[in-house]
Parts: C-alpha cells; sequence; structure tokens
C-alpha cells in the first residue's frame, strides 16, 4: 500500500528571516535580503553582493541550541536552527511509536571551517587547527542536525548541487509512500563561502546587482545562505495525532539533463522531464498547477533553458510564475528545501511571490513572470524547480490537503 | 526487497578491475602510507579527449560505471546512483588551494566544477546520455548504503528496473596528512596484509571505486542475491546490534546457521575493532568470519569492497587465502553477512546470498 506523504511543519532560516514569521513579513514587504557581504574576509565584499544572514556563527549557536558544544560549521548552525524549527512546529517526538528519518542536503557542508583550517595548513605556519577540519564532509552537518534533535532511525545526506534538497524531500516522500519510515524531517542547508563565491565567479555567473531573474537583461545570479526543512508525515500518522496538515507532496520528479556538466540544454530537456515526471506522479495535467516557484536563478543560461523548459510542458500557457531567488538569493543546496517552505506558506496563505527586479521579458520567449505580491487567488497547486550542476534536475508539487 | 546483482566492476588497490574472479595474488603493502587504487587504462572506455579533463577520480567512477554495464549487459540503466562519503577531494583542495594562493583573482573554474560531489554521477550520465534518475548520496558510512537504499526504493516501485549503484572515495596526500593528525591512522609502518594483527590505535587508509547493476528481476547469469540490508546509527550496546542481525536475517527468512560465512569491517582498530569480535563471540560463535580492509584499507565506502568481494565469493565459490578466514566452511557458500561499521557509529549489515 502507498502512504500519501503530507507536511506538517516547516522551518526556515534566510537572509530574510530567522523563522517563518520574519520570512512571511518580508515576502510581504517585498523586501529582498540581498545585499553587502560583511561576516566573510573577501576581496569582493564591496563588488559582489550576496543574501547574508547577518548573524555571527557565536549568535547563530545561541538561537541553534545555548547548550550545545563541540565544534559546529555555519553550515550545521543554520541546519540545526530550521529543523528544530519544524519539528517544533509539527510537534513530533522522535522518541515516540514510529520511524523518524532525517534526509538533509548540503553542497559545501562545513567549508566555512575548512577555509580557515587550509589557510593555516597551505602557509605552513602551524596556525591550521584541526578542530575548524573535523566539520569538513558533507554528512557532518546532518549528524550534528541528528544529534540535536535526537533523530537516529534513518539519516542520511544528498549533494546533487543546486538540487540537493529538493532531492532530499523527495527521497523522504519516497521513503513514507513506501512504508519505510513514518516521519521524515527533510531540507537542506548551506552557508556562504570563500569556496563557492570564489567558485561561481570564476564561472562569471555572479551578477554585480541584485539578480533579475527572468528579464532580458539578466547578468548572473546572487548567492546567498540558508536553511530549510519541511516535516513529511504519512497521513495515517498525522491524522493520528492529529496534526495540522499544512500540504501535501502531490509528485515529484528526477532528471538528468546530461548534457554538459555545467550549462543546461538549449531546449531545457532535463528541466522539461523533471516536470513531466512530477505531473505524472501527481497525476496532474499541467493546467492544475496554480503557481510554479522557478528555479530562476538569473543567470543567461539557465533562465532561457527553463524558460524553453516551461513553454514546452506549459503548452495552454505558463501558469503564475516566479523566482523567489530575487528575495533569499541562491541558496545552493538549501534552496530546495528554502523554496519548498515558501511554497508550502504560499499554500497555506494564498498568495503568489513577485519575481523582484524584472523588467522586461526576455527576447527569446514571451513568457513574463509574476512581478506584484497576488492574494485573493485560488493557490491549489505549486510546482518548485531546482535544477543543479551535472544536470542534476528535480521538481516536487506541493496541493492543499 | 530482493534484488540481484547483474553485474560488477571494482577498482582498488588490488587487481580487481581485470579479473574476473578475484586475483589469485594479492598484493601486500609494506610500509605505505595509505593503500592507493590500481588505475585501468582508461582509453577502452572512455575518450581521451574527454579523459584529459577528468580527475582521477571521475575517471576511476565513469571507468567503473562503463564497465560494470557492459559486465551486466545493461545498455540504459533506470537511474545512476552513487554514494561517497568525501567527493571529489583532490578538485575541491585544487580549487581551494587557488583561493589562497592567487588572492581570489583569474581563478580556473574547473576544479570548482568538478569539486562537487554529484560531478562522478553525473559524468557517467554524460557519458551515456543517460536522462533517468540520477542521485548522489555523501553520508560519512553510510553514503554507499544510502545509494543501495534507494536503489532498492526504485525497485520496489519498478521490479524490472536496472539501477546503476556505486560508491567511491578518493585519497590525497593532503587528506591522508589531515586525517592522520586526527588520530586516524596508524603512526607506525604497517603491512598490509597483517593490518589486524596490530594491536594500536588507527587503522591503514585506503580508497576505491565500485559499481553494481541491480534489478528486482531474477536473471540466469546474475551473481549474487541481495537479500537484505539496513543501516544503524550509533548502537546503545552490542545488543542492538545483535537485534539488528536477526532482524536481517528475519526479514530475509534465513536461519543464523544457515550463514556461511560473517564478512567483518575490522580494520585494525582495536577499540572499533572490538565491536565485530563481540558480536562474533556472543551471537555467531560456530560461524566462519573473513575480513577484507587489509585489501582496501578503511575509507567511508569501503563496504562496497565487501560486497563486490562477498558477490564474486558467491558466484565463484571460491574461496582465496587471503581472505584471513576463520572457522571451517561449509561446502556450499550459500549466504554471506557483511557487517561493516565507521568509526563505531555508522553501522552496515548486508545479506547476499547465491543465486
Amino acid at each position: 500500500m502507498q502512504h500519501k506523504v503530507v507536511v506538517t511543519g516547516i522551518g526556515i532560516i534566510s537572509a530574510i528571516g530567522f523563522d517563518t514569521k520574519g520570512v512571511m513579513d518580508s515576502l510581504q514587504a517585498q523586501r529582498s535580503g540581498i545585499g553587502r557581504l560583511s561576516l566573510i574576509d573577501s576581496v569582493y565584499k564591496d563588488e559582489i553582493p550576496v543574501a547574508e544572514i547577518k548573524a555571527t556563527n557565536d549568535e547563530l549557536l545561541q538561537i541553534a541550541d545555548p547548550g550545545i558544544t563541540g565544534n559546529y560549521s555555519r553550515t550545521s548552525l543554520l541546519g540545526i536552527i530550521a529543523a528544530r524549527q519544524a519539528i517544533a512546529a509539527a510537534r513530533i517526538d522522535v522518541s515516540a511509536p514510529g520511524r523518524t528519518g532525517l534526509i538533509s542536503a548540503t553542497t559545501v557542508g562545513g567549508m566555512d571551517r575548512s577555509e580557515i583550517f587550509y589557510r593555516g595548513y597551505l602557509s605552513g605556519s602551524g596556525k591550521a587547527r584541526l578542530r575548524d577540519v573535523v566539520t569538513h564532509d558533507c554528512g557532518d552537518s546532518t549528524e550534528k542536525i541528528a544529534d540535536c534533535t535526537g533523530i537516529r532511525d534513518y539519516i542520511t545526506t544528498i549533494n546533487t548541487a543546486c538540487s540537493s534538497s529538493a532531492n532530499a524531500i523527495m527521497v523522504g516522500a519516497r521513503l513514507i509512500r513506501e512504508g519505510k519510515l513514518d516521519r521524515v524531517v527533510a531540507g537542506g542547508t548551506d552557508a556562504l563561502t570563500l569556496f563557492t563565491l570564489n567558485g561561481f565567479n570564476s564561472l562569471m555567473i555572479l551578477d554585480r546587482n541584485p539578480c533579475r531573474p527572468f528579464d532580458e537583461d539578466r547578468n548572473g545570479l546572487n548567492l546567498g545562505e540558508g536553511s530549510g526543512f519541511l516535516v513529511l508525515e504519512s497521513e495515517e500518522f498525522a491524522c493520528r495525532e492529529n496534526k495540522n496538515v499544512l500540504g501535501v507532496i502531490k509528485g515529484y520528479g528526477n532528471a538528468c539533463d546530461a548534457y554538459h556538466q555545467t550549462a543546461s540544454s538549449p531546449e531545457g530537456h532535463g528541466a522539461c522531464l523533471s516536470m513531466l515526471k512530477a505531473l505524472e506522479v501527481a497525476g496532474l495535467a499541467p493546467d492544475a498547477i496554480s503557481y510554479i516557484n522557478a528555479h530562476g536563478t538569473g543567470t543567461k543560461n539557465n533562465d532561457l533553458s527553463e524558460g524553453v523548459a516551461l513553454e514546452t510542458v506549459f503548452q495552454a500557457g505558463i501558469p503564475h510564475c516566479s523566482s523567489t531567488k530575487s528575495y533569499t538569493g541562491h541558496t545552493l543546496g538549501a534552496a530546495g528545501g528554502i523554496e519548498a517552505v515558501l511554497s508550502i506558506i504560499a499554500l497555506q496563505h494564498q498568495w503568489i511571490y513577485p519575481n523582484l527586479n524584472f523588467a522586461r521579458p526576455m527576447n527569446e520567449l514571451g513568457f513574463v513572470p509574476v512581478t506584484a505580491f497576488v492574494t485573493g487567488i485560488p493557490v491549489n497547486c505549486i510546482m518548485s524547480n531546482s535544477f543543479g550542476f551535472g544536470g542534476n534536475n528535480s521538481t516536487l508539487i506541493f496541493s492543499r490537503y | 526487497m530482493e534484488s540481484y546483482i547483474k553485474g560488477t566492476a571494482m577498482i582498488s588497490p588490488q587487481r580487481t578491475f581485470e579479473d574476473k574472479g578475484f586475483p589469485e595474488e594479492v598484493i601486500n603493502y609494506t610500509g605505505s602510507d595509505y593503500l592507493g587504487c590500481i588505475e585501468p587504462s582508461y582509453r577502452d572506455y572512455i575518450d581521451p579527449m574527454v579523459a584529459r579533463r577528468m580527475s582521477r577520480i571521475v575517471k576511476m567512477g565513469v571507468c567503473a560505471a562503463i564497465r560494470c554495464m557492459k559486465n551486466s549487459n545493461v545498455e540504459m540503466p533506470d537511474a545512476v546512483l552513487a554514494g561517497t562519503g568525501l567527493g571529489c577531494l583532490e578538485d575541491t583542495e585544487k580549487f581551494l588551494g587557488s583561493i589562497f594562493n592567487n588572492a581570489e583573482k583569474l581563478l580556473n573554474p574547473t576544479p570548482f566544477i568538478q569539486s562537487t560531489h554529484n560531478t562522478v554521477a553525473a559524468a557517467i550520465a554524460l557519458a551515456i546520455k543517460c536522462h533517468n534518475y540520477n542521485a548522489t548520496y555523501t553520508h560519512r558510512g553510510f553514503s554507499f548504503e544510502s545509494a543501495i537504499q534507494d536503489a532498492l526504493l526504485q525497485l520496489a516501485e519498478k521490479p524490472e528496473a536496472n539501477i546503476l549503484t556505486g560508491g567511491f572515495d578518493e585519497l590525497t596526500v593532503n587528506s591522508y596528512h589531515i586525517t592522520k593528525r586526527l588520530g586516524m591512522w596508524k603512526n607506525h609502518p604497517v603491512t598490509s596484509l597483517r593490518l589486524k594483527e596490530y594491536n594500536t590505535r588507527g587503522s591503514l587508509p585506503g580508497e576505491g571505486t565500485a559499481f553494481f547493476m541491480l534489478s528486482g528481476i531474477h536473471g540466469s547469469h546474475d551473481i549474487a542475491a541481495l537479500k537484505a540490508m539496513r543501516t544503524f546509527y550509533k548502537p546503545r550496546d552490542h545488543h542492538e546490534i545483535e537485534n539488528h542481525l536477526d532482524q536481517l536475517l528475519g526479514e530475509a527468512g534465513v536461519h543464523l546457521h544457515d550463514v556461511s560465512l560473517m564478512m567483518l569491517g575490522v580494520n585494525g582498530d582495536p577499540s572499533t575493532d572490538s565491536m565485530y569480535y563481540r558480536l562474533m563471540s556472543d551471537r555467531c560463535n560456530r560461524l566462519p568470519g573473513a575480513y577484507f580492509k587489509h585489501l582496501c584499507g578503511e575509507y567511508d565506502t569501503a563496504s562496497s569492497f565487501a560486497l563486490w568481494l562477498s558477490a564474486i565469493l558467491l558466484k565463484n565459490q571460491v574461496i582465496p587465502e587471503s581472505i584471513g578466514l576463520t572457522g571451517n566452511l561449509p561446502g556450499v557458500l550459500d549466504n554471506i553477512v557483511i557487517y561493516n561499521h565507521l568509526r563505531g557509529s555508522y553501522h552496515a549489515m548486508y545479506l547476499l546470498s547465491r543465486c
């Protein structure tokens, strides 16, 4: 028997807010988190804008859990904060009967601290402290979240670049659907690092201004940081415990573009496949989608490829569509989790978010994203796209319960 | 759910790639800091022009995956799944070094592009033009197991699918030195084949790349059947470990006395090897035991070497002396239990059976 998978809790920390309430306020006020880099010492701090969470690691530790001791990367602190919020919102007790899993996603793991270590290590000055490198691997942040929340039954980490946490939610939903687990805390976390800032800069895809997804004059993405987690439960479990159901994981799709290690295919083949698979799993026709939370990074390549794919999948017309990366920046491994949380909020409040900074449609496409904060229209099904390097494309579909 | 290994390929510190079975002679590494892979000739598997731009781990991954597909007679897998503890370390270090050495200016993006953990699974998809499901797991000692679990989930959804599933990890000189300072490795020279005899702290590092083709449908050329697999995190005591063994066997309806061999992840560190020995003495004291980390070294996805080795033993029904057998084997090898853990935290058990 296949179980229906519902969402019973959400948790988020991002440049636009430290929790769901803060994020909702920023969204409504159309207040972007993109600004000056202040917490990382980079030669680009006055040149390349980012969506940074304005809290030091010590401050984040106080929010995460003032009682914890040990070595925590920024990635793990962000993850603990969002996962704990989601667990509190869902009122789940991991020691109660039932199998609980944690599926987290990250692309750089504890790189923020590895950089400190490596700088000392490479200089040969003997200043490299081992406590700065023990948090390097991606699994570390997940283990820290697991140990802080007491989740033991199933723990894993996914890294498929920028689609990582969409895949974490998808795998969590599949495990519940097949009856392997009863509840899953699924999402992702990534911190801003010199590594990613310089990596994306070396690819020449960082906009020197706030990003303009789907705009003809778009000139790249802005990196962000943060974490977003959902609590997924089987419908039986949620109902038995009389939970407030926030939404349903209706569909999911994962496909590989298999075109190029970083670039997306011009026809958006992988993107089409992941959207079509998600619609198929959901058992929905394209016209059932009320709103698309696009991947929409703001790069020339992604937005054109995704736009072409949207026109292919939604032949009768693209539904309301926007990229919230104009608020949160591109949070890499956390993006799918953060955008899933925003999608659930949109379902709950019947909102559609504007695509900030949009002025001019792309020449190649007839498509115009939503530019105003929309309320008062029915929002029943939301599609969320997350595409990554290596052509790792994933799509999630959320619906009202 | 029961699944079948249709084919496999293994690149390891032993000559495991070219031979059909287990190599007749194993390599005894003496005085090496770590066990590095014996790399195959890539030109039979990867276009040399393409290979030139790939890092060592990407080449090993693509090569092992393509060989695995050939060995399985599968032209297009329904999914590509990978597990890696540390991902593409060489390029991560290269890009990190370039940031500091060049003060963030004029950096070559290639090592950044190839530094992400999903590079190998993506490069495989690109090489064979596979648009199907593609994912990479990276969770310490559960990395490979998570990929297998996803594969089993895929097969539960669609039994006739062929799922290409692999585990890989690479060592670099820097990562060796850093992890040595963390106390993971022995601080004296080691003779690899005698790894379990040293009564000293730490293990011997290794690396490897293994791929398997898994399907839910039994075929006449299958190498072995994967009847059950389970993972558990930080068990509270030895009872919990025994309990997991019982559940593993119970799930497949196999009795303990039907287990032909226990394949153990003993890595020479007495502080954590005690978990294996305790299970053997308390619960499995009449069962033969064997080892594998003296052949491949310790790494996050080392259990993939054990899965490869155990599958080959079941298929060929030949027991090489080099696996350090203890106890008396039955005439026919029917069931092998693999029990591996990483540093006492990440535990995995597999039940593998003759087809």
